[in-house]
């Protein structure tokens, strides 16, 4: 394990047994975060983006949910031979992680500061009033004023319940913040405040971020390292600057095409054809091959793996391998 | 908060008027002539006259209504036609007897119901889910007089380990009090199970989850507080039920309750015991439901919030959370 290595994944696969299928939702994925790094897992829905993040909290539920392989390695311990006893003084404390809507996330019966007072009084050895000092604390850290910490999560607006969230999460410090699509469910201008509160709150405390989006653009801004990921695998992974400008992958750019961009007068915009497979009856070899406008008969028995290219720019597709290599 | 009691108050008044209006509208149409009642079989003409004239039964329906309400107002609830005697002292000398079983049987089967509702909806489908489901099945569709025999043959007939009639110790209690536990918890696992099944999949359960919280801790204080509001209904509606309803279990286990009370005078045609009767069993149900609607304010903060609940504790809350601040500044 490298010295300033948080956390890492290795092949993990995660399974959804139901009754007449099994569907694939993790197909063997291997990444790792290092201490205070921001990372980035792109995809489209059902890409297994948030399973990939519950299961680092192992908080999956089970059944139906299984982790069938792999290993996640949280600064030099195993989660997976971790016992549950063990796992609740991790959540929260060392992996926090802000949830994709807001309006459900808190408990309707619970002041917001005691819903940031619980995770406080689990995870430090604190008087409740100490801890609901430290609660309100919070509260201002995340920019609601202290008075408002006896009020019920009704009385608040949904960029604020995420704020509130952001202030759960952050309240004991941890070393790595997941946030799932935080600002899926909010306004576009509440997006970007809640995202610079996260980004801010991030430098403060020096933590490492994974977040997850559909948003390429807000990967850019807050992201030092992105990965995108496909039918439960990892297609294109590496730092934003080189995958940006040098993006390999045919999903990737399909993608991006399918973005509005300021500097070229589009008409209109270029889909990617066709839906994402089935997650419970994945094709043979590359999931994407199907879509692939440069797909072969190799794409659709073998599987390209993950290769790594130049600088921790690593691609899986046999095409864009061949052309970097030929090219180098 | 004050609003919220007095407009829960008013609506209280305003049933029970109108639950007293139609029931003494209904007792208008049971046929015969009270007086023949009063006398028995053999009345002579004279007599039925001097009871019409005693009783004021000549007077229009409106007078005798109004009458009828000014009594109650006043706590008078009338006299029996067969015995004479007034019927409110003979209410509340019955009323502890229901009241026992309706009481215990409640909280009997709310503890069952709770924890059975409960276990089964975190294992939904597991073993024992599926024979609580069937247990409380069983225990909603019986009817509780069956309920009560059966439990009167296994108990009393069979085992000879409880009595099934009698005067009232603890021992004799345990078998009606079983049969209303039993029957209640019924419906109640049902709706916990329901509610439950609902809230734990809820977003903020999973919040609770990822902050480290203990399972047991997450379900109740996260997943039943949320899931209280219905089960806390059928809780009440139970309750309802049995202040009148145990007319059943009571004859099974001769008991003199509330419901036998009312029972008699429905069979001797004594329409002022039925009628008062019944009229003070609602006005027990308002009160329960009155209860229950300030229960809700407490358990709901959203409903508290539009009553303007609660917010002095909050504010006072706040208050002490800002002066450990300044405490701490110092």
């Amino acid at each position: 394990m490298r010295e300033n290595e948080l956390l890492s994944i290795e092949n993990l696969e995660i399974k959804y047994i139901l009754r007449r299928s099994t569907v694939n939702a993790v197909n063997g994925i291997s990444f790792t975060i290092n201490k205070g790094e921001r990372v980035g897992l792109v995809g489209e829905t059902g890409a297994g983006k948030t399973t990939t993040a519950l299961s680092i909290l192992k908080l999956i539920p089970e059944p139906p949910g299984k982790i069938t392989n792999g290993k996640i390695m949280l600064g030099g311990r195993n989660l997976m031979e971790t016992s549950e006893k063990e796992m609740r003084k991790i959540r929260g404390n060392d992996v926090s992680m802000v949830f994709q809507d807001p309006m459900t996330s808190l408990s309707p019966v619970m002041t917001v500061g005691d819903q940031i007072m619980e995770v406080v009084l689990l995870h430090n050895d604190m008087s409740k009033s100490e801890a609901a000092l430290r609660a309100r604390e919070m509260l201002e850290l995340v920019g609601i004023p202290g008075e408002r910490y006896a009020e019920y999560p009704h009385q608040f607006s949904g960029g604020m319940k995420q704020r509130v969230l952001i202030a759960i999460a952050l309240a004991c410090n941890p070393k790595l913040l997941i946030a799932d699509e935080p600002t899926s469910a909010l306004d576009v201008t509440i997006q970007a405040q809640v995202l610079e509160l996260i980004a801010e709150l991030r430098e403060k405390f020096n933590m490492s971020l994974l977040l997850i989006t559909h948003d390429l653009g807000v990967v850019s801004e807050t992201c030092d390292r992105i990965m995108i990921m496909y039918a439960g695998r990892i297609v294109e992974s590496g730092p934003v600057r080189t995958v940006y400008k040098n993006m390999q992958h045919p999903y990737t750019i399909g993608l991006f095409n399918s973005l509005p961009r300021l500097d070229i007068d589009t008409d209109r915009l270029e889909p990617i054809k066709g839906m994402m497979p089935d997650p419970a009856n994945l094709p043979a070899g590359c999931a994407f091959h199907q879509r692939c406008p440069q797909a072969d008969e190799r794409c659709a028995q073998e599987l390209p793996p993950l290769t790594e290219m130049e600088n921790g720019h690593c691609i899986a597709c046999f095409h864009a391998i061949d052309k970097e290599r030929s090219d180098g | 908060m004050l609003r919220y009691i007095i407009k829960r108050l008013i609506y209280m008044v305003i049933t029970l008027l109108a639950t007293v209006v139609f029931l003494f509208t209904l007792m208008e149409f049971v046929p015969g002539d009270p007086a023949l009642v009063v006398l028995g079989e053999g009345a002579t003409e004279e007599n039925i006259v001097a009871i019409h004239k005693e009783l004021k039964l000549d007077d229009p329906y409106i007078v005798r209504l109004t009458r009828y309400i000014g009594n109650l107002i006043q706590g008078d609830m009338g006299n029996s036609y067969k015995t004479r005697q007034p019927i409110a002292p003979a209410l509340f000398a019955r009323l502890p007897l229901t009241m026992t079983i309706a009481v215990w049987g409640i909280i009997v089967g709310t503890i069952i119901g709770l924890i059975a509702g409960v276990v089964s909806a975190v294992k939904q489908y597991s073993l024992f889910d599926r024979i609580l489901t069937f247990i409380s099945l069983f225990g909603a569709s019986a009817p509780s007089f069956w309920l009560a025999m059966l439990f009167v043959l296994i108990f009393t007939l069979k085992l000879g380990w409880l009595p099934a009639t009698g005067s009232y110790t603890l021992k004799h209690w345990i078998l009606p009090v079983a049969t209303i536990g039993l029957q209640a918890s019924a419906t109640i696992t049902r709706m916990t199970r329901s509610s439950m099944l609902e809230v734990i999949r809820q977003d903020y359960v999973r919040t609770a989850r990822a902050k480290g919280q203990t399972q047991f801790k997450v379900v109740i204080s996260h997943g039943l507080r949320n899931a209280f509001i219905p089960i806390l209904t059928v809780i009440c509606t139970r309750i309802n039920g049995y202040l009148g309803g145990t007319v059943l279990v009571e004859s099974v286990f001769a008991i003199p309750g509330l419901g036998n009370y009312v029972l008699d005078g429905v069979k001797t045609m004594d329409t002022p015991v039925v009628l008062s009767g019944v009229v003070f069993i609602c006005f027990m149900c308002t009160i329960v439901t009155f209860l229950t609607d300030m229960a809700y304010a407490f358990i709901d903060p959203r409903i508290k919030s539009t009553y303007g609940f609660g917010v002095k504790r909050a504010r006072k809350r706040a208050g002490l959370v800002a002066k450990a601040t300044e405490g701490g500044n110092v």
